[in-house]
């Protein structure tokens, strides 16, 4: 269970101008900028949860998990996993909770994998069975049998993370914070980790909480999503619900011969070269049948594709909606 | 040159935006000016009669040393020299190899010099106010002054001119580590930075003085205070003379060499 | 009980450490020796200063050696195993901190698990050879309680050198701009401890005694050892290096705090 209750957090960034005598002068005087980075950030987390924490770049993604896996103090608000506060009782704390950073590795470079497991099994005190138990079951789910002998510089990317999930679950945590975890994967690696982290989710019961910039990840994963923009919590809300209220775009691709397309209210055009041009039409100003017809009546159209109603698409208009 | 000329002044303001990292490389300068010379002071008092040079002397060698460190000291080299050497990225290029020399040369005395003008004000502007003997004195005469600063540019071209032989013997051996380190330890020593010269006995001082190590920071720093002065001054820089340019010839054969190796073999 | 896992995964983690350094080890045998040649010219010019002075404030060369080694032993040892916080700066930026924070371990325990470099043995070698160079030659007549006073000012000087570390470490949360002058007491205080304090003068040797107390790691133990001066506090003197620690510490945890509330 997680609880966060009006959490929020602000920094101080220097600013620094550009130029000879900006700079000369900051040698004696420096000036700060405050940036609110969570500005009372409230929910809730049930055990056994799958949720989809997305968010633009600096929208205060990273202060929140960084908050709730006791790595950052906040300045004011309550957050409670498992019944501890994370910054005050860190070490009992991280033992329940594991953590996977997307773009940093914590498997050592140059030997074999089961090497850093062991090492990682006596960092957090895994009792023999547990972690013989652990070790099968990872083994088997992210079919690592072959990877555990070969050093890490030898594995492939997708190779590497499907050891470093393992590396994060070796001591059974209850929570799983997943910071980017396909980032720079190929399709079939990012297929197997999304598999992976279903069936953790529903076989052992642990609790995820995925950030990603990845709107397939959050397709096949999260049940439940939370928008954060500029330091708040805007939106939270199952996949489904949060689909049907807020598709407002589709995405309009048409090949056409002769004459030039008609500007039509409610559509915007995101590409365009002769004879090709994709638009992004608001479905509440301009009906897709009608924005067809339009433009049919204007060109003769070779080719229409319409796509949307994806997580991009709902993100989009989740940014416009907010104006984030 | 005005590619050159806006790389430096890039350099220097982006020196002067990590103030902090000015004044702790200020003071770790001055503090380290200041014991060597109580180092050396209790020598002094021991035996003073030993003393190649006056005490006074060597304090201006000590404080120009410290103030005009980014200039002389070897180690300072340039890494992404060395990993486009040793990736190869040369030879997409295409550079010929004189370009290429030069190139690296200005990149490498710019780098020095916007260090070195940062850094050495302040540590001269406080060496002069220190009690004599341990403070910076004037040069003994206008002429000293004047051949400091020929010599203080010659011995800069001399440094740069060691670095490129460091990178261009990288193309040979593909990894600067060994090298380097030899470069760098033998070189720091024979050019008088962890003692200076006239402190090594006479029949080692002998050879020392005529290697192109001895044409850097030792040359500038003993003309200054009129250690090194008349003849043997002269005779000083006309080594530093020689040596830059042995040191050229000899970088742009190896370079051209290596260059033509890179190309034949396709990079 | 606590400890004595606590030291065997210390064990864990070096002997990994040495089997990643093994993998490398034409590289590392090059680090080694620089390491041996780069500290080869300080020897070099205490040399040339000896051959041309003959002794200083009192000290011969062999007396000056025997500081020199006990100096050069403690660093490289302290280089070697708490080189962790020596490049603490790229450990913060590179975001491995936040890593060691999701660990169930204290920081300073995996700081020091963080990085284990043995090429810093290059020094360790050459300090070696001195010793063996002084030990017979500084005229010190070599008892029991002189042995364990040469191995205690060495523990003294491991235990300040790698609080000198984590005062560096500890600076690093707040900049990591303004580190250089923290060099000013760690490569300072092995180049300048080359030599017994009390020839920098009076103000330095307070300095060098009651703020960073190198000097009762070398000069004052030397005293005794020399039988100049065979006080009880010249004897006792090396423990101020692990006392150093206190406040060391006490920096190190102002900055871990601040860490945790800037994220930076």
């Amino acid at each position: 269970m997680i609880t966060m209750r009006e959490i929020s957090k602000s920094f101080r960034v220097s600013r620094r101008k550009a130029g000879f005598a900006a700079a000369a002068k900051a040698l004696f005087h420096k000036e700060y900028d405050v940036v609110q980075a969570l500005d009372r950030v409230s929910f809730t987390i049930g055990d056994g949860e799958m949720v989809g924490y997305i968010g633009p770049n600096g929208a205060g993604k990273s202060s929140t998990i960084k908050i709730m896996s006791g790595i950052l103090t906040p300045d004011s608000g309550q957050c409670v996993i498992n019944g501890r506060v994370p910054w005050k009782n860190r070490v009992e704390h991280v033992r329940e909770i594991g953590v996977v950073f997307g773009q940093r590795s914590q498997l050592w470079w140059d030997v074999p994998v089961a090497d850093s497991f062991e090492l990682l099994r006596d960092i957090y005190q895994v009792p023999e069975q547990t972690y013989r138990h652990n070790v099968e079951e990872l083994t088997e789910l992210l079919d690592l049998s072959t990877l555990l002998r070969t050093p890490t510089r030898q594995l492939s990317l997708g190779q590497r993370m499907r050891c470093e999930i393992a590396a994060s679950l070796l001591h059974g945590p209850k929570v799983l914070f997943l910071d980017e975890p396909t980032i720079g994967l190929d399709a079939v690696s990012k297929l197997a980790v999304r598999e992976f982290i279903k069936r953790l989710n529903r076989e052992k019961k642990t609790t995820v909480i995925l950030t990603t910039h990845d709107m397939q990840d959050i397709e096949a994963l999260a049940s439940r999503i939370l928008l954060i923009g500029r330091g708040r919590i805007l939106m939270d809300g199952d996949l489904q619900t949060l689909k049907k209220e807020n598709t407002v775009y589709k995405t309009l691709t048409v090949e056409y011969s002769g004459g030039q397309l008609p500007q039509l209210a409610g559509a915007t055009v995101q590409q365009s070269r002769p004879g090709r041009a994709t638009l992004r039409l608001d479905v509440g100003v301009l009906p897709v049948p009608e924005a067809i017809a339009a433009i049919s009546r204007q060109v003769g159209v070779t080719d229409l594709s319409v796509t949307g109603g994806s997580v991009d698409d709902l993100v989009v208009s989740l940014y416009q909606k907010y104006h984030i | 040159m005005k590619k050159y000329w806006s790389f430096f002044r890039i350099r220097f303001s982006t020196g002067l935006q990590y103030r902090a990292a000015a004044l702790a490389g200020i003071a770790t300068q001055f503090f380290w000016g200041i014991m060597e010379l109580l180092m050396f002071a209790a020598f002094y008092r021991w035996s003073p009669q030993n003393f190649p040079m006056t005490f006074s002397q060597l304090a201006n060698y000590i404080w120009l040393q410290q103030a005009f460190l980014a200039l002389f000291v070897l180690w300072r080299m340039d890494n992404d020299i060395f990993s486009a050497i040793t990736q190869g990225n040369i030879a997409y290029e295409l550079v010929r190899p004189a370009g290429l020399y030069a190139m690296w040369f200005v990149k490498n005395a710019a780098m020095r010099c916007s260090s070195a003008l940062l850094r050495c004000i302040p540590v001269l502007v406080v060496a002069v106010f220190l009690p004599a003997p341990y403070g910076l004195t004037p040069p003994p005469s206008l002429q000293a002054g004047v051949l400091f600063i020929l010599a203080l540019l010659l011995a800069l071209a001399t440094t740069v001119c060691l670095v490129m032989l460091v990178y261009v013997l990288t193309f040979y051996t593909m990894s600067p580590m060994g090298i380097r380190m030899v470069a760098v330890s033998l070189g720091d020593f024979l050019s008088g930075s962890v003692i200076p010269l006239p402190f090594l006995p006479d029949w080692l001082r002998g050879v020392v003085e005529l290697l192109p190590f001895a044409a850097t920071a030792n040359t500038p720093l003993r003309v200054y205070s009129g250690q090194l002065a008349g003849a043997a001054a002269w005779q000083a820089v006309g080594l530093q003379l020689f040596w830059i340019g042995a040191l050229v010839l000899l970088g742009n054969l190896l370079l051209r060499r290596a260059l033509h190796r890179v190309v034949v073999q396709g990079g | 009980m606590k400890a004595i896992r606590a030291i065997r995964l210390y064990g864990k983690f070096v002997s990994m450490h040495l089997r990643c350094a093994m993998q490398y080890k034409v590289s590392f045998a090059l680090t080694m020796l620089g390491q041996f040649l780069t500290s080869f010219s300080a020897l070099l010019s205490v040399y040339f200063l000896f051959d041309r002075f003959h002794g200083v404030e009192g000290f011969s060369f062999s007396e000056v050696l025997l500081c020199f080694s006990v100096v050069l032993l403690s660093f490289s040892l302290a280089e070697c195993f708490a080189r962790g916080f020596d490049r603490f700066s790229v450990i913060i930026s590179n975001g491995e901190f936040d890593r060691i924070l999701t660990r169930p371990r204290n920081e300073i325990f995996q700081v020091l698990t963080h990085t284990v470099e043995f090429s810093r043995l290059g020094r360790l070698v050459q300090a070696v050879l001195v010793l063996c160079y002084a030990l017979p030659t500084s005229g010190v007549y070599w008892t029991v309680d002189r042995v364990l006073l040469l191995v205690l000012m060495v523990l003294g000087g491991v235990a300040l050198f790698s609080g000198l570390f984590l005062v560096y470490a500890g600076f690093c949360f707040f900049t990591i701009e303004g580190l250089e002058f923290m060099n000013i007491f760690t490569d300072g205080g092995r180049e300048f401890g080359s030599y017994p304090m009390s020839i920098y003068g009076k103000e330095l040797l307070r300095f060098f005694t009651f703020v960073v107390p190198l000097a009762c790691v070398q000069y004052y133990p030397l005293l005794y050892l020399l039988g100049r001066d065979t006080s009880f506090w010249n004897y006792a003197a090396p423990l101020a290096g692990f006392v150093f620690w206190l406040p060391a510490w006490l920096f190190w945890r102002v900055g871990v705090r601040r860490y945790k509330s800037t994220g930076s």
